[in-house]
């Protein structure tokens, strides 16, 4: 299942629907909202998404590591819009035969989704706001454009 | 000519002030000659060292691709997700 959602996320409901006989390993990844960054404290994350494109890389990604492992089933489940702190972000349950692949593909699902699914994360905390990831961005200028 | 519809999202959207943008290009103009247009429109979006990513009906387009009347155009800063 492939799910791009503004709700909670249910990871108990994604997971009891890879359960199968086949499958000797259900390996189940949350991504969770954190409260800090470099020190300063995070109120809240906002993300946001090209849903159209997201929808279909995420797609692509579960077909990739589906075709790399010998796997039975995989659920990518990504929120978008506000997330408070401590809420799910991302939900990702591999279904195998065997945990060695289970693991092993998590990982590199994890890894896939945050390199080329188009959706930011903003982190907002007191006094200001961040794109995460466009460091590069930056302006050196002394009158840099900082997305507050 | 040809219009192009640009859709900025996340850090390019709000340093641009609005989701969408019209742009006129010489038919047969490619992604590279799309992003130089959008860059002078709009200096403040990118410092010129970094490296734009455009995507063309929702996949990774290449500098060299050539863009159609109608094409869906984004601006996909650098991805955050997970």
């Amino acid at each position: 299942m492939i799910q791009l959602t503004l709700d909670p996320l249910n990871p108990e409901e994604i997971t009891t629907g890879m359960r199968s006989n086949a499958n000797g390993a259900v390996v189940t990844f949350l991504g969770t909202t954190r409260d800090s960054f470099e020190g300063k404290k995070v109120l809240r994350l906002e993300y946001e998404a090209y849903e159209d494109m997201a929808i279909k890389k995420l797609e692509e990604v579960r077909q990739e590591i589906q075709d790399e492992f010998t796997l039975e089933d995989i659920s990518i489940c990504h929120r978008i819009g506000l997330v408070e702190i401590g809420e799910i972000s991302l939900v990702v349950v591999v279904a195998s035969p065997h945990r060695k692949e289970a693991f092993l593909a998590c990982q590199k699902i994890v890894d896939r989704v945050k390199e080329i699914v188009p959706i930011w994360k903003k982190e907002v905390f007191e006094g200001g706001s961040h794109w995460v990831s466009c460091e590069d961005h930056e302006f050196e200028t002394p009158t840099s454009q900082h997305s507050v | 000519m040809m219009k192009i519809e640009a859709t900025f999202f996340a850090l390019y959207r709000e340093r641009v002030g609005k989701r969408k943008h019209t742009v006129q290009l010489p038919e047969n103009s490619t992604v590279s000659e799309f992003v130089s247009q959008i860059r002078q429109q709009f200096p403040l979006m990118a410092p010129p060292e970094v490296n734009i990513v455009v995507a063309v009906n929702a996949e990774y387009a290449d500098p060299g691709d050539l863009l159609h009347e109608g094409d869906d155009v984004c601006l996909i800063p650098p991805v955050s997700g997970g």
